[in-house]
């Protein structure tokens, strides 16, 4: 087996369950050598042809979890990637690990099966805003509060993408295209408030361009037991383009983020111009750092127990994007469903593995003799 | 329809100087019914147990509705348990009771209909009060109006002497009231000579930890028995003898119980952790309570948000290695169709328990139906092939149990194993299989590259086939150098690349099928049975029709006919020998709880022009109405050409 830095130890090596597959394991170690945990960007790279549309703000995110996995060092044969339908879904494809590329807006369910049976694993999901929030709305939210021990990777394009471009459950109101030519009625979710409504324990945002605020929330959510919800903004140049302008370009972008980082207060904008504090319901606001105290501007601490503070914070952002916080919302510890269930079975064998025989009989048998 | 002859012996000496005569008896048919909350569920299965335990050979008839407590005293509200035992084998929970227990008006009515002139009623004369009678449109009480002079009847007021058992027991009058199930029972065990130990063990067990509850109810079902036993209300008690059956140990079993157990010998014989994914829903749910009591085997059960997440998950799980299972009933298999599609896709050990119950929609929860047959066979976008796999009796859910785990394991593939309510909830005796003779379902994972690239480089593919099986190689992750990505998308043959080529698409289609079609060269020939070998006329039948299409057969050749009987136990692929078997007969006759589903695929697929009988009042056929059936037919069928020389 691989060794792993000790943050990544997912500490549930094979158990006397799962003897059989970890035999096989063992088997494939002995005729093909050991699992290669010392990594480079290029090693997780497939021969498949990478099918996104030139520009596409996919690539930048592959690009950057290639790039990033090999950190983590755990060996490609550990790593499964599941995926939903979307375009964004084609990622376990461009990616040299296992992976499966399932059906609309189920990757999350799939994923918790897998990563339930085999605590041993380190189990991806990508999915994308319509996957995630339309069709698969239910099992992402089950997911998030069961705490199965997952990264989610959600990208999130405001667009349906692969069935060319209708608006999304994260599209703003008003949005015209090819479904809604006198504009979308529904008002859209906002993914983070989303996941914290749901008890998520770990919640952040990322940028697809930001190669250094993504790899660092990618990192955090590694990291973290349980399952992790990384919003990732990312460009559809063809049905949605400029989308996340408004934080991107260099004029506009530093007066409306948000970057939140743990221990720091929330003060952001050119010059330090804008801060949150909190307002009079409990909530959160946007002030003029100038026009407040500075004991009043909230120091940020993704820690926090109740995640009414997180929340608070998801609802800073506008719909068009303006005050959207980056970074780690949230991220508390939580006992992971995967490890219960595993006490649970470990639990049931503390008088000895089950006795068929014994099983199969019952307790009221009687006999016929010849 | 009652006992064949029945021998009376000299009577026993009661106390109190009656004297009772015993009267033997080669089968007795009882129906329990009550309101939803008299308990006649656990009354009848208590019944049950005891006549197991005797030795009677059995099979159970529960009938309850799909409210969990209708409103008290009406018709929604009743709640029966039929329960059919004899001196010799038997194939149903018989056509009609002889005896008929009515705890109040409304079980009366709305079970009287179903027991012959003649029949005994025992009814709870406590409870036929002016208003319980006005609830359910009696103008007069019918233990008195003379309306059921047609019948025997023995009005008993079990409420009122349940009470003066129990009046020295602390307990109020409503918790008391409550026992008269067991008084009931008590009497009944006195009437048929059941053993009553179990009963009171049974008693203790469940009431550990309320044992005024327990002495209460032990109270009242001896008070039962000793009522039976002075009373002149009944002069003569019953004898059934234990059943001749095949030496060995035997249990009492549910089709959901056996089910169960067969899923987990089936992680047991494969070495393969279980994983459940499942969502509630009747009648299936038992299975899931069953399998989350034996995490000691290793089984893991995912109570899922849906029943989409529920086979999703068992997928992740079989992906990963395990022996992933989701069971449900139709409506949630309609669910599932999506994700069945990605199993037969990507080519994963699944097996998916539909326990049918009455549709369309919600349909009728509680009660029984073939119907999803077709839904199971088709119920997906594109050609979607998977084996289909129907346990015959309750017992038998345990061997189709372990059946579809060996093909699903062996072919990787999505098995339907189709059980049904009456299946589900109905019991029989069943003889404890030794561990050791049970199937070996050990697979081989893949390990190593079973291919090489274009410059020698090994690698896996993950669609190279085996040539028997046409199964693809399983590579669990974790297992090195083995990385690959399945899905939903079209496969490119071998190598599992996402692939749009038009000859790829139709050869992978092909494969899919072939592989499914070819499992029929794995599976026992049909199973026909002809004991006089001479017959022209063959029912055919597929699930727990087998019971009543069986014990139709064999009124019919005691009435001096020749009949085959068909059963089929794998309905996809059907065994290869069947079209020729159909082809030895004049007729064929296919009683089915739907619409026709098998008959249409048998006319399809043979072209036999198979006569259809069908019914779909949410209960077992009776076996009776059956033979009527088949006998017209045999009795219309005139000697072939082929027996009477060239045309
Ligand atoms: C059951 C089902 N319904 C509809 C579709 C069509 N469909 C494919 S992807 C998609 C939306 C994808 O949007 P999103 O998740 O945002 O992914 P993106 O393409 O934008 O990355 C839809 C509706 C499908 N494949 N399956
Ligand atoms: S349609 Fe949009 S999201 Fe899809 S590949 Fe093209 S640019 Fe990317
Ligand atoms: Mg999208």
């Amino acid at each position: 087996m691989t060794t792993s830095p000790h943050v990544h130890d997912l500490g549930m090596p094979g158990t006397p369950i799962d003897a059989r597959i970890q035999q096989a394991i063992a088997d494939s170690v002995e005729t093909q050598g050991e699992k290669q945990a010392a990594l480079k960007a290029k090693d997780m790279k497939t021969d498949q042809e990478v099918r996104w549309c030139p520009g596409c703000g996919d690539y930048v995110i592959l690009n950057a979890v290639q790039s990033f996995l090999p950190s983590l060092g755990i060996a490609r044969e550990d790593m499964v990637i599941v995926s939903g339908i979307g375009c964004s879904s084609r990622f376990p494809y461009y990616m040299n690990t296992y992976g499966m590329h399932s059906i609309h807006g189920r990757a999350p369910a799939i994923a918790t099966g897998l990563a339930a049976s085999r605590p041993d694993l380190s189990v991806w999901v990508v999915t994308g805003d319509g996957d995630a929030l339309s069709i698969g709305g239910n099992h992402l939210i089950h997911a998030l509060r069961r705490n199965v021990d997952m990264t989610i990777l959600l990208f999130n394009n405001r667009i349906y993408g692969l069935t060319k471009g209708q608006y999304s459950p994260t599209s703003e109101v008003g949005k015209v295209t090819k479904s809604t030519p006198m504009g979308s009625l529904d008002h859209p979710f906002n993914p983070v408030s989303l996941a914290l409504g749901a008890d998520a324990t770990f919640v952040g945002r990322a940028m697809d361009s930001d190669r250094k605020g993504l790899t660092e929330v990618l990192r955090q959510a590694a990291e973290h037991r349980g399952t992790a919800l990384v919003e990732i903004y990312q460009n559809c140049n063809i049905f949605n383009d400029g989308a996340f302008d408004l934080l991107k370009d260099p004029a506009t972008g530093p007066t409306w983020t948000i970057p939140l980082r743990h221990g720091e207060p929330l003060v952001f904008g050119p010059d330090g111009a804008s801060c949150v504090v909190r307002d009079e319901f409990g909530g959160l606001r946007v002030a003029e750092t100038n026009q407040v105290d500075a004991s009043e501007i909230v120091v940020h601490d993704a820690t926090r127990e109740d995640p009414s503070y997180a929340f608070a914070l998801s609802r800073l952002s506008s719909q068009d994007l303006r005050y959207t916080p980056m970074g780690v919302f949230r991220s508390v510890s939580k006992p992971t469903y995967d490890r219960m269930m595993l006490d649970q079975l470990e639990e049931a064998r503390t008088q000895g593995p089950g006795d068929l025989e014994a099983l199969l009989a019952g307790t009221d048998t009687w006999t016929v003799s010849a | 329809m009652t006992a064949l002859e029945p021998t009376t012996t000299p009577g026993s000496s009661a106390p109190g100087g009656l004297v009772k005569s015993v009267v033997e008896l080669d089968r007795v048919v009882i129906r329990l019914a009550g309101d939803s909350g008299d308990g006649m569920q656990l009354t009848g299965n208590r019944f049950t147990s005891e006549t197991a335990s005797f030795g009677n050979d059995l099979s159970t008839l529960p009938n309850f509705p799909a409210e969990i407590r209708a409103p008290t005293g009406t018709l929604p509200g009743v709640s029966s348990f039929q329960l059919h035992f004899a001196d010799h084998d038997i194939m149903t929970p018989g056509d009609a009771p002889d005896v008929l227990v009515a705890m109040n008006p409304a079980a009366l009515k709305a079970n009287l209909g179903d027991l012959p002139g003649g029949g005994l009623v025992i009814a709870d004369s406590d409870e036929f009060t002016p208003r319980n009678l006005a609830k359910v449109g009696y103008a007069t009480n019918p233990l008195e109006d003379g309306s059921l002079d047609g019948w025997q009847v023995v009005a008993v007021p079990l409420t009122s002497m349940t009470l003066e058992a129990l009046a020295d027991s602390g307990l109020g009058k409503k918790e008391a009231e409550r026992s008269k199930n067991m008084f009931t029972l008590g009497l009944l065990s006195w009437m048929y000579h059941r053993p009553t130990e179990g009963t009171v063990r049974f008693l203790e067990r469940q009431f550990r930890r309320k044992p005024g509850i327990a002495a209460a109810n032990i109270a009242a079902f001896r008070a039962g028995y000793n009522y039976g036993e002075t009373t002149e209300a009944f002069a003569v008690s019953y004898e059934i003898k234990p059943a001749p059956m095949p030496p060995g140990r035997y249990r009492n079993i549910s089709g959901n119980q056996a089910l169960a157990l067969g899923l987990v010998a089936a992680g047991q014989r494969s070495g393969l952790p279980v994983f459940l994914g499942a969502y509630p829903i009747t009648p299936a749910s038992d299975i899931l309570h069953e399998l989350s009591r034996h995490k000691a085997f290793g089984v893991r059960t995912f109570q899922a948000e849906d029943e989409i997440a529920g086979i999703g998950a068992a997928l992740g799980a079989s992906f990963g290695g395990a022996l992933g299972i989701t069971t449900t009933s139709g409506p949630g298999v309609s669910l599932k169709s999506e994700a069945l599609g990605l199993a037969v896709m990507t080519e994963l050990p699944l097996v998916v328990v539909d326990v049918q119950r009455g549709g369309p929609s919600t349909g009728l929860p509680t009660k029984t139906e073939q119907s999803d047959l077709l839904q199971a066979m088709f119920g997906r976008n594109g050609e979607a092939p998977l084996p289909v796999i129907a346990p015959r009796s309750p017992g038998d859910c345990f061997d189709a149990a372990l059946e579809a785990a060996r093909i699903a394991l062996k072919y990787r593939t999505p098995v339907m194993l189709l059980s049904d309510g009456y299946l589900a909830n109905g019991a029989e005796p069943w003889a404890v299989p030794a561990v050791d003779e049970l199937p070996d379902l050990r697979v081989e994972f893949a390990t190593e590259p079973n291919g090489a690239a274009a410059d020698g480089t090994p690698e896996f593919l993950p669609y190279l086939r085996d040539p028997e099986t046409l199964a693809r190689p399983w590579a669990v992750p974790g297992t090195a150098g083995m990385q690959h990505r399945i899905g939903g998308l079209e496969k490119a043959d071998k190598s599992g690349n996402i692939s749009y080529d038009p000859a790829n698409h139709d050869l992978m289609t092909r494969l899919r099928q072939a592989k499914v079609d070819g499992i029929a060269a794995d599976i026992p020939p049909t199973d026909v049975d002809d004991p006089d070998g001479d017959a022209r006329v063959a029912v055919i039948g597929w699930g727990s029709t087998y019971g009543p299409i069986g014990a139709a057969c064999r009124r019919i050749r005691r009435s001096g006919r020749s009949v085959a009987q068909i059963h089929l136990r794998h309905v996809n692929p059907m065994p290869a020998d069947l079209g020729e078997v159909l082809g030895r007969y004049d007729r064929v006759v296919c009683p089915e709880m739907n619409m026709g589903q098998l008959a249409l695929l048998l006319r399809a697929k043979y072209l036999v022009d198979v006569q259809s009988h069908t019914q779909v009042r949410g209960l077992p056929f009776r076996a009776a109405e059956l033979a009527a059936v088949v006998q017209d037919v045999i009795d219309s069928t005139t000697p072939t050409a082929s027996t009477g020389g060239t045309t």
